[in-house]
């Protein structure tokens, strides 16, 4: 079974490399290209606030769920942060019910990041009573169709998540009216995969499963970067990783417009 | 603070309008997913629910095979913001109990011999929640497995019952479930009339209940005929695509 798999896998992995030779991919974009984002924001009514993401058929909806509770001792006049992924099994054949393993903890902290080092919420207006009570501020991302490259598409679904979130006032404080959360900047991740030595942006299921190499980069509306993460064994050149700074800032600018408009 | 709802108006109508027996408009579409061998969303009044199958294939682990036929498995399963105060991801005693009783009614319309040592595993994600969620959960999952193409008897629909100010009523709503004073949800199997699952909380009358049943199993066969139109556009839409796909050969 095993011997199998990893020829199917060599298979696959020499298609796409004959591919790429051409400037082509196995669904037909070219290797910079990104497969067609949409946005539906506002998906779920019982959520502060929400939005479903599609990249591609990768299909992503996110949750924002606002809570009153304690603050960090270190930040005291600040609302906390708190970014989880759910790889739910109806998403694809190999993920798994049970606790997050180490793939969803790692998706879900990069797009914490993204969000955090942004400074995308002004979480100073999220403090209540300094040092005692503060809104907790939840993104739960859950996977619902996975066709390759869940980092960028969980990035659009927060972030249009959190444009569409009205801070709960009237529910859980008792009285007064409920406001838009509001966001300050608006982080855009774009990923890129190495397979041999071709960079391919916004990996297919197919790229994902035999990428050598992944790197995402968040870039802020000024075309800053914000957040990087590179993950598997491969590696990449000071060069490439540059071209793939420039490349997600080129694709970011396209994607920030399509979630603001939507 | 408290207040007395009126659940149900000096005309005999519901809060959103609907007679006792009327159902919540429901809707359904098929082969949503995919990367799910069959899935179907479905929208029933304010619930949302996301349903997706895969199988019959390998089953692990090992030793839940059963050398005579395939086991279906179910997971029901509330997102954490699906709910009013977000829910602690994950499965909790309550959704645990649901995946059970909504398994073993799948497993009594699979015909599970063909495929033996197999299992056929059923997801249920409540996306939004307005009571309810298991019928309609129910009701999605069955869809999901013919889109899978898995062979059954039947399809299984469900729907709850109960009562509210004294009055028996159809399919409840998150107010009326949380003031009723009883909540029946029923799945079956329309063609034969078989009760799959009957669970039951709160305080009825034989006769109450007698009726509330008869009402349920009708309003199982109103849901059975939105499946299968549901099934029927899926395979339309299909057919449509190869069609398409001949005469550009």
């Amino acid at each position: 079974m095993l011997e199998m798999t990893e020829a199917v896998h060599e298979l696959t992995r020499s298609h796409i490399l004959r591919l790429a030779a051409a400037g082509k991919r196995g669904d037909g974009r070219g290797l910079e290209d990104q497969r067609p984002v949409s946005i539906q924001k506002g998906f779920v009514e019982t959520a502060e606030g929400s939005a479903r993401a599609k990249l591609g058929n990768t299909d992503i909806l996110v949750g924002v769920k606002m809570e009153i509770g304690q603050p960090y001792p270190d930040s005291p006049d600040r609302g906390v942060l708190i970014t989880n992924v759910e790889l739910t099994p109806v998403a694809s054949p190999d993920f798994e019910s049970g606790p997050p393993r180490p793939a969803a903890i790692e998706l879900a902290r990069v797009v914490d990041r993204g969000i955090r080092e942004t400074e995308t919420v002004d979480m100073e207006k999220l403090c209540i009573e300094s040092g005692e009570k503060v809104w907790l501020l939840f993104i739960d991302i859950h996977v619902l169709d996975y066709h390759g490259n869940l980092f960028d598409a969980s990035n659009y679904a927060a972030l249009a998540a959190l444009t569409n979130t009205l801070v709960p006032i009237s529910s859980k404080l008792g009285d007064g009216k409920d406001i838009p959360l509001g966001v300050l900047h608006y982080p855009v991740s774009v990923t890129v995969s190495k397979i041999g030595d071709i960079l391919f942006v916004d990996p297919s299921l197919e790229e994902d499963r035999i990428a050598d190499a992944r790197l995402t980069v968040t870039t802020d509306e000024d075309g800053h970067v914000r957040a990087m993460q590179k993950g598997l064994e491969g590696s990449f050149t000071l060069d490439e990783v540059i071209r793939i700074i420039s490349l997600s800032q080129k694709t970011g600018k396209k994607v920030r417009k399509t979630i603001l408009e939507a | 603070m408290v207040k007395k709802l009126k659940l149900i108006d000096s005309k005999g109508l519901r809060m959103d309008g609907r007679k006792p027996d009327e159902l919540r408009p429901i809707k359904i579409e098929a082969g949503v997913l995919k990367r799910a061998d069959g899935s179907a969303y479905l929208e029933w009044g304010k619930n949302k629910v996301m349903a997706g199958v895969y199988g019959p294939r390998e089953c692990h682990p090992r030793h839940m095979q059963n050398p005579a036929k395939a086991i279906v498995r179910c997971r029901y399963n509330m997102v954490s913001f699906s709910v009013d105060d977000r829910k602690r991801p994950g499965p909790d005693r309550r959704s645990t109990e649901i995946s059970k009783v909504a398994g073993e009614a799948f497993s009594s319309v699979v015909f599970g011999e063909q495929f033996p040592r197999t299992s056929i595993d059923v997801f249920i994600e409540i996306l939004q929640a307005d009571a309810g969620t298991r019928c309609a959960g129910i009701t999605a999952a069955s869809v999901a497995l013919a889109d899978a193409g898995i062979p059954m008897r039947d399809l299984v629909a469900a729907c709850a019952f109960g009562k509210v100010q004294g009055k028996m009523v159809l399919d409840l709503d998150k107010e009326e479930d949380n003031y009723g004073e009883a909540d029946v949800p029923l799945a079956i199997i329309p063609r034969t009339e078989e009760i799959v699952l009957l669970q039951m909380d709160g305080s009825l009358t034989t006769k109450e209940l007698q009726q509330g049943l008869k009402t349920g199993i009708d309003a199982c066969k109103q849901i059975y005929q939105i499946q299968k139109e549901a099934l029927k556009r899926r395979y339309a839409v299909i057919l449509e695509e190869e069609e398409t796909t001949e005469g550009d050969a």
